[in-house]
């Protein structure tokens, strides 16, 4: 099982999540994901080398469609929900920045 | 169900008959939620106007010799992590506050079709994440039993509707035990399907190889006749199971002698007594109905929780990903897009929606993928195949729903684990893919409903609904005594 986990981990993975958090949260959620982390401890005691992992209960595999045209969701109504909009488009600030 | 109360088919043949008018029974509906919901609070949204309209377009189509379908009448309340077209969708969370899906659900379409009318739009916990919907950007649901209690969750709203009288059936949906819980704390029948069973297609995903939608109602029957209607294949839902499904309503027509009913003798501790004994009057109640009881043995079961508590929050970070104030929803504005997405989620999602965020995110991470996530799907593996071998010895597995009755507000404190220790009897199902639900039976420490969670393999529903109903006869012929 890995080290026990420190707020370092938990900036990085805020980071990863985009999800900004204050030095306060950090704290707390390294105290609250170690703790919860800590109860997988009887999970690692298991002997699980020969188990296939389950990613899904029912087998279904490459589920195709016809190839036929059908409607579609309506531009004007989608971009009406859109925080902001323009010329058909979803608009956004300038991409990347830190991060 | 109390004597006085109608069921589904009940009011859905009076309205088909003519003998009955929608528009009554929609009415009666409103008057119940204005007395009673300002102190319950199950719902996000009451969409009175719109039930009013379509009663009367349900009535005017008997009156033109049209059958509007089997739910005709029939009220429904709406857990809000359904999309409606044109009508608010919020997941409880303040980062859907205000948004209007562009399309229904695939269930809000069959539903329609079928002759049912929406009454509202139900409280939950955010983004079906908690076990009391003390998790909601809105303000809890009290659980009409007892307002100082929780009504459990995550579809707190949906069960609490029923309960209530709010509706005479409601739609949750179930990731690690968020319709039966409920069921179990409000003292009304909650059922989460095999997995593929209903269609998920405009369920806003928490989990998507998890997630499922099942009905809340006031007796067996209903919730057959629901499932009967809503189950079935969507080519619009990938994950839809390509075959029809039997008759649920048939099914329960029949008893249960001859059934093999399991006792799960590893399952792990923790029901308080009063839930326990409740358990094992059922266990009596289905032996002098004809079925034998049996031991059986689900050793992984007892990892369920954690298993979940990784595979659940892994798939959530990813599928919760797309609230990054681009598309819908709230957006904080900032200089970069990088800086808006860390802003816009910080300010729109809650303390355990983040929780789990960040949980699952770490999970998934380089270098503990394999340590956690990996692994927590070699055990998904062990819980279901555990489950299997149970299913050659018994037909269903009788175990609690929950662990206790409804507690009171603030009673988990700020130990996330304590809450999650409400789903330890019903998340193991859903890493399995199984079926499963809760049925009410009698009640427990201070007068509280308790609920009795029955179990089947996949696809089992109709040996599952048998047992229900003869434990649901078995409390009418205790009261009736």
């Amino acid at each position: 099982m890995p080290e026990r986990i420190t707020t370092a981990d938990v900036a990085k993975v805020a980071r990863l999540a985009r999800l900004d958090v204050t030095p306060e949260e950090i704290d707390r959620m390294t105290s609250q994901l170690d703790g919860m982390l800590g109860h997988f401890a009887d999970v690692d005691a298991l002997d699980l080398s020969d188990v296939v992992p389950m990613t899904q209960p029912f087998p279904l595999v490459n589920v195709l469609r016809a190839d036929v045209v059908r409607p579609c969701l309506d531009r004007e109504e989608v971009l009406a929900a859109a925080p902001a909009a323009e010329a058909g488009c979803f608009r956004v600030p300038p991409i990347g920045g830190e991060g | 169900m109390a004597a006085d109360q109608l069921t589904a088919a009940q009011v859905a043949d009076g309205v088909r008959a003519g003998t009955r008018k929608a528009a009554d029974v929609v009415e009666r509906h409103l008057a119940v939620i204005a007395e009673r919901e300002p102190e319950i609070h199950a719902f996000n949204l009451v969409l009175a106007e719109q039930a009013r309209e379509r009663a009367a377009a349900i009535d005017a189509a008997v009156a033109a010799g049209n059958d509007p379908g089997p739910l005709a009448g029939v009220t429904v309340a709406l857990k809000d992590n359904m999309c409606t077209r044109g009508v608010p969708t919020t997941c409880s969370s303040k980062i859907l506050d205000g948004w209007k899906p562009p399309y229904n659900a695939t269930v809000v379409d069959t539903l329609r079709d079928a002759g049912a009318i929406v009454v509202g739009k139900t409280n939950l916990d955010e983004f079906a994440m908690g076990s009391s919907t003390e998790n909601s950007a809105f303000g809890p649901t009290r659980n009409p039993h007892d307002t100082s209690r929780v009504p459990g969750g995550s579809s707190g709203g949906s069960a609490a509707a029923v309960a209530a009288g709010f509706a005479q059936v409601s739609l949750g949906s179930d990731t690690g035990g968020s319709i039966r819980q409920p069921a179990a704390l409000c003292g009304v029948v909650g059922v989460k399907p095999t997995y593929g069973y209903v269609s998920r297609y405009g369920l806003v995903a928490f989990a998507s190889s998890l997630d499922q939608i099942g009905p809340f109602t006031s007796s067996v029957a209903d919730a057959a006749l629901m499932l009967d209607v809503i189950g079935g294949h969507d080519p619009l839902d990938s994950t839809s199971i390509p075959q029809p499904h039997p008759s649920l309503t048939d099914a329960i027509q029949q008893d249960v002698s001859g059934l093999r009913v399991g006792r799960i003798t590893d399952l792990p501790e923790g029901a308080d007594p009063d839930v326990q004994e409740r358990l094992e009057a059922a266990f009596d109640a289905l032996r002098a109905a004809g079925a034998s009881i049996v031991d059986v043995q689900v050793p992984a079961f007892t990892f369920g929780l954690t298993a979940y508590y990784l595979i659940a929050p892994a798939e959530a970070s990813s599928n919760l990903a797309r609230y990054d104030g681009v598309r819908y929803g709230l957006r904080t504005e900032a200089a970069d897009t990088n800086a808006m997405y860390g802003a816009t989620r910080a300010a729109g999602f809650g303390d355990e929606v983040k929780r789990r965020i960040m949980l699952g995110t770490y999970a998934l991470s380089a270098g503990y993928y394999d340590a956690y996530y990996g692994k927590a799907l070699k055990v998904r593996r062990l819980i279901h195949d555990d489950f299997e071998r149970a299913y050659q010895q018994a037909d269903v597995l009788l175990t609690p729903t929950s662990p206790t009755v409804a507690f009171k507000f603030g009673d988990k404190g700020d130990n996330p684990f304590a809450m999650y220790l409400c789903d330890t009897y019903t998340i193991p199902t859903n890493l399995a893919g199984h079926p499963g639900m809760s049925v009410p039976f009698g009640t427990g420490a201070h007068g509280l409903p308790v609920g009795v969670q029955v179990l089947a393999g996949t696809l089992q529903e109709p040996v599952m609904f048998r047992v229900a109903a003869a434990l649901e006869r078995s409390m009418e012929a205790e009261a009736t005594a």
